[in-house]
């Protein structure tokens, strides 16, 4: 029987708000237990909440940029169960009416487009954290991380293939962090999922019984675990087993998905609004304003590359990726000049090449960039020009980068402008050539590939100065000559 | 001075007819001396209060001060304070001392108001007898086989037994009024929002309002002036401002609209509280009132539909008490299921767990229409009720108990006729209005209270009429045997 | 309604109550006697009515993002039953 797999994804985003959602409390990844947990976020008698606006405007973003509605009025609810690691015994959460609503994103599977439906997008906070550690046989809890703003992501069960999955959580990872609203980081927690795997005969309209795999924190973690779950499941059924609803935790160790028993113990949450917090009311205003300072989306800046500048789709996506990278990009282009489309595929090269392989070595982001991108203009404006060789670029680049100051100050520190006068390479041609009579005569009795020899000799004489292409032409002319 | 009001108690200390101090001392000597009879107090705090008194004297002689500098109260030990000991009458919390001041202890701490201590209250302010308390019942002072009523039943006994003059309460259900009607003092319970929550312990945050007992509408006025206005931690804290309650207060009553709900004088209300109620409203009659049948259709339904509310509310509010960060741990718990039911059952009494069995049972899964979202659109008729009324009305009017003070430990195994005692007090929690209870007369030596319910924000319109009834009559002045 | 002891002990459960099992009969009475009373709301057809969770018909006030809380971690643990290295200690967490 041939099997469809159905995947639905809940990605929490921790928001990259200051304070918490409720608390004025610090949301710093990385400070020592407890220290960033005051009296609200634990839940001490007597506490209140108060809502945090940019959490809201944050939401309120998203919802915009994956063209959703945005609910005029939401409500936060508690949801009771009990938890070490979640201090009041509820997480406020948004569960009937959430800020956000029917929305999509986009995707590209080997070519093929297709649109993901969002369900929806709800303000919650987050919990703390139990760690395993053993103290005397005691677990210890950490509840820096109690009540980040979180927006829990909720797509419809769309997705056919572990490669959709990644390919929606990509997409989706690239639209927060374009969007500023999360600093993307998965290893710290900042963005996490949760995959609802089932599997049914191809064909059949009815959904298979889910799975949910519980945070898993790398895409390739998500495909692997999907695709394991894929599997588990066609193998389960195929061998007249049944699935059950349940929650699976993937181990990237042993590259498997196993059931969570325990803890899943019948939950009834007992949603209801929660008191102490009236409903969000979101003005009408306040959205068009919103939208009217959200940048150019991802998906928008790929086609505008795509056309504007001339760039190949692979140029474009990549350049795309981070709103930073493209910004760098345009900014670069802007300051550089010259003729358009050759200039635009240089700005593109060089991002992309020499750059990015150099903030890679440092561990920088383009953000921090020690040659910035009108800094760097200044050296392709040389190469544009012919002033500059590939290779003295290369070498001007890596002066920059270390500090040495701007592309003309290092090139005439180093000499390093560009031979182009002919008479000058015409005289080193004939050097060469009295110094060399018997290479001069092998090649003339055919030996082509000599040619290059003499190329390389002249570059060597010229320091490397000597513009190739005109060593080229003038050497051919002196040979046959 | 114990038998002076905080009004009469400003003008002697403005005169320099006494201290701070020894108006201080003199009433922690009252309450050493009488207390035991009572148990009104979890907590006296002698030392904290003498340094305040002292600070109290040191800015009035400075010229810096206002009118309740220096003049003593006590705080229902719901009230967080910072380095005292905040019990709300459970096990739970024997040992809980808050590391910060709820914001109704910040501003009366602020306006130069000198703590003596920490009064007694039902168990998480679930209760109507202050039976509830894990630090035993309080005695009502005018007769001690009587209960003072609750949950706020220490502040009201404490007062109405001359121990201080005033002291805060908070009203969930009536917590306020209902004890200021047993004890023959006067109390009252704000608009829903008028008085912050921060710091508040919750019980059932919907509904939870905190607000002034005193032997005076005037006294009412003055604590109410320093305990109102908006607090930015707390998301549900009205903006409206504070107006003078004070300025108000001398108003005539000529042409003053009071409705009489005719649901609150059917079956079930005691002949010997009617009278007293009757009499009152003769009273506001010959003060120039005019009185008006007004109807509240669907008042019968306010005790089912709060006894949903409440514990739905409370259920989750107490999820909080879990043995791990603060509060009641079990000795050597096997693992985290053992940690948690067992810290929880030891800690709590036996009325708080049942209303968090039954807010569990309410909203838990298939039941959640039939109680919860039944009770709040019920809550919603209730609501009606009222803003139809007050179409008709300025005030409403009627008892505010069904019957005088209880016997303790008539009603100790009878949950449901306890709950009863709320008949007249819940509908207003429900709607969020503002609401105040004063002596009007007494049956067997056993204080009978009015009840004046207000539209929101009314506050200065229910002091004012109370003020008026208490300068035509001396209810109010009455002090019960053995504590004149 | 009546609750019966089976209910009132997943109720139990659900809120984290331990309830001894002789207890059980008598703690079922009591909540059936308060389900009873509750249960008079069934008299009146509220159906079409919108439910009224708050008595302030407003909305959510907002707070600016900004820290205003500092670490007053051991103000906080000096009120805890049990921690060690700055953690709260509970019986272990089973994964």
């Amino acid at each position: 029987m041939e099997w469809e797999a159905v995947i639905g994804l809940e990605v929490h985003t921790q928001l990259a708000t200051k304070s918490k959602i409720f608390s004025g409390a610090a949301t710093a990844y990385g400070a020592e237990p407890n220290r960033q947990a005051c009296a609200i976020d634990l839940g001490l008698p007597g506490v209140l909440p108060v809502l945090n606006a940019e959490a809201v405007r944050m939401a309120v973003m998203l919802g915009l940029a994956i063209d959703a509605t945005v609910a005029r009025r939401s409500v936060f609810a508690r949801k009771n169960y009990f938890y070490p690691d979640l201090p009041k015994g509820y997480q406020i959460s948004q569960y009937e009416l959430p800020v956000v609503a029917r929305g999509h994103l986009d995707i590209l599977v080997d070519g093929v487009a297709k649109r993901i439906g969002i369900t929806r997008a709800h303000l919650e906070e987050d919990a703390g954290k139990s760690l395993h550690e053993d103290f005397q046989g005691l677990s210890g809890i950490d509840l820096n991380r109690a009540g980040t703003p979180l927006l829990e992501i909720v797509s419809e069960p769309d997705l056919r293939s572990a490669q959709e999955a990644v390919a929606y959580l990509k997409k989706l990872h690239q639209l927060v962090v374009w969007l500023g609203i999360c600093d993307g980081n998965m290893q710290e927690g900042s963005f996490r999922c949760d995959a609802n795997v089932s599997v049914r005969p191809k064909g059949q309209e009815q959904f298979g019984t889910r799975a949910e795999i519980k945070n898993v924190n790398s895409f390739r973690f998500v495909e692997r675990a999907i695709e394991y779950e894929i599997e588990r499941q066609i193998e389960l059924i195929e061998g007249g087993g049944r699935v059950v609803q349940e929650t699976r935790l993937y181990d990237p160790d042993r590259d498997e998905t196993r059931s969570m028993r325990g803890k899943e113990e019948a939950n009834d949450y007992r949603y209801f609004p929660d008191p102490d917090l009236l409903p969000l009311v979101i003005e009408d205003s306040f959205i068009e304003q919103l939208r009217a300072s959200l940048p150019e989306l991802p998906q928008a800046a790929f086609a505008r590359f795509v056309r504007d500048y001339g760039l190949p789709d692979y140029d474009a996506a990549t350049l795309t990726a981070e709103r930073a990278t493209a910004g760098y990009y345009e900014a670069l282009v802007a300051a550089t000049g010259g003729e358009a489309r050759l200039c635009a595929k240089l700005c593109a090269n060089w991002v992309m090449g020499d750059l990015a392989a150099a903030l890679n070595r440092a561990g920088l982001p383009i953000g921090e960039s020690p040659v910035p991108a009108e800094a760097l203009a200044g050296l392709l404006g040389r190469v544009l020009d012919g002033t500059l060789s590939g290779k003295l670029a290369k070498e001007v680049f890596g002066a920059m980068w270390a500090g040495e100051g701007t592309a003309d100050a290092i090139i005439a520190a180093r000499g390093l402008v560009q031979l182009t006068d002919s008479s000058a390479i015409d005289t080193l041609i004939d050097d060469i050539l009295a110094a060399s009579p018997k290479q001069g005569e092998q090649y003339r009795a055919g030996q082509d590939k000599l040619f290059g020899f003499f190329v390389g000799q002249v570059m060597k004489a010229s320091k490397g100065k000597a513009n190739p292409q005109q060593v080229n032409e003038r050497l051919l002319a002196r040979l046959k000559g | 001075m114990h038998t002076q009001t905080l009004a009469e108690l400003a003008r002697g200390l403005a005169a320099g007819a006494f201290s701070s101090r020894e108006l201080t001392e003199a009433l922690l000597a009252r309450i050493q001396a009488h207390d035991g009879a009572l148990n009104s107090f979890i907590t006296v705090t002698p030392e904290r209060a003498l340094a305040q008194a002292d600070a109290a004297d040191a800015a009035r002689a400075r010229g810096e001060f206002g009118v309740l500098t220096g003049l003593p109260i006590a705080h229902k030990d719901i009230f967080c304070t910072q380095g005292v000991k905040t019990s709300c009458g459970s096990k739970m919390l024997d040992r809980f001392v808050a590391p910060y001041d709820a914001t109704v202890v910040a501003k009366l701490d602020a306006a130069g108001m000198v703590m003596l201590g920490k009064t007694n209250m039902d168990e998480f302010a679930m209760g109507s007898s202050n039976e509830s308390s894990w630090y035993g019942p309080v005695r009502n002072p005018w007769d001690v086989r009587a209960v003072p009523g609750g949950s706020s039943g220490g502040s009201a006994a404490a007062v109405a037994a001359r121990l201080l003059p005033a002291a805060t309460g908070t009203d969930t259900g009536g917590s306020i009024r209902q004890p200021a009607a047993l004890c023959g003092i006067t109390g009252l319970k704000p608009t829903y929002g008028r008085v912050s929550r921060w710091g508040m312990i919750a019980y059932a945050s919907s509904l939870d309002q905190g607000g002034p007992l005193a032997r005076t509408a005037e006294d009412c006025a003055l604590l109410l002036g320093a305990m109102a206005g908006f607090d930015a931690r707390d998301s549900t804290s009205a903006g409206a401002p504070v107006p003078d309650y004070r300025a108000g207060l001398e108003a005539g009553l000529d042409g003053l609209r009071i409705g009489l709900p005719k649901e609150y004088f059917g079956a079930g209300l005691d002949a010997g509280v009617a009278r007293a109620v009757e009499a009152a409203i003769d009273e506001y009659r010959r003060l120039g009132a005019d009185v008006v049948e007004v109807s509240l259709p669907n008042a019968q339904l306010a005790i089912p539909a709060y006894y949903v509310i409440a514990p739905c509310e409370a259920s989750s509010n107490l999820a909080r008490y879990d043995g791990v960060r603060f509060g009641h741990r079990c000795e050597a718990p096997r693992d985290l299921v053992d940690l948690y039911t067992r810290s929880r059952a030891e800690g709590f009494g036996a009325e708080v767990q049942r209303r968090i069995l039954v807010g569990t049972y309410a909203l838990s899964a298939g039941y959640y229409d039939a109680y919860y979202l039944k009770a709040q659109q019920i809550r919603r008729l209730i609501h009606e009720d009222f803003r139809r009324a007050f179409e008709h009305c300025d005030l409403i009017a009627g008892p505010t108990t069904p019957d005088v003070a209880f016997d303790l430990g008539e009603k100790a195994d009878d949950p449901v006729a306890l709950y009863l005692a709320d008949i007249y007090t819940v509908a207003v929690n429900l709607a969020g209005l503002p609401a105040l209870s004063h002596p009007v007369g007494d049956k067997g030596g056993r204080p009978v209270g009015l009840q004046l319910i207000g539209p929101a924000f009314a506050e200065a319109r229910l002091l004012n009429a109370a003020h008026r009834f208490q300068l035509a009559t001396d209810w109010h002045r009455r002090a019960p045997q053995g504590f004149a | 309604m009546s609750m019966g002891p089976e209910q009132v002990a997943a109720t139990a459960q659900l809120a984290r109550l331990a309830l001894r099992a002789e207890d059980v009969p008598a703690v079922a009475g009591k909540l059936s006697a308060i389900l009873d009373l509750v249960e008079q709301m069934n008299a009146v057809d509220t159906a079409g009515i919108v439910p009224m969770a708050h008595p302030l018909e407003l909305s959510q006030r907002l707070r600016a993002d900004a820290v205003t809380e500092s670490d007053r971690r051991a103000d906080f643990q000096a009120i805890a039953p049990q921690t060690a290295d700055g953690l709260y200690l509970v019986p272990r967490v089973l994964e």
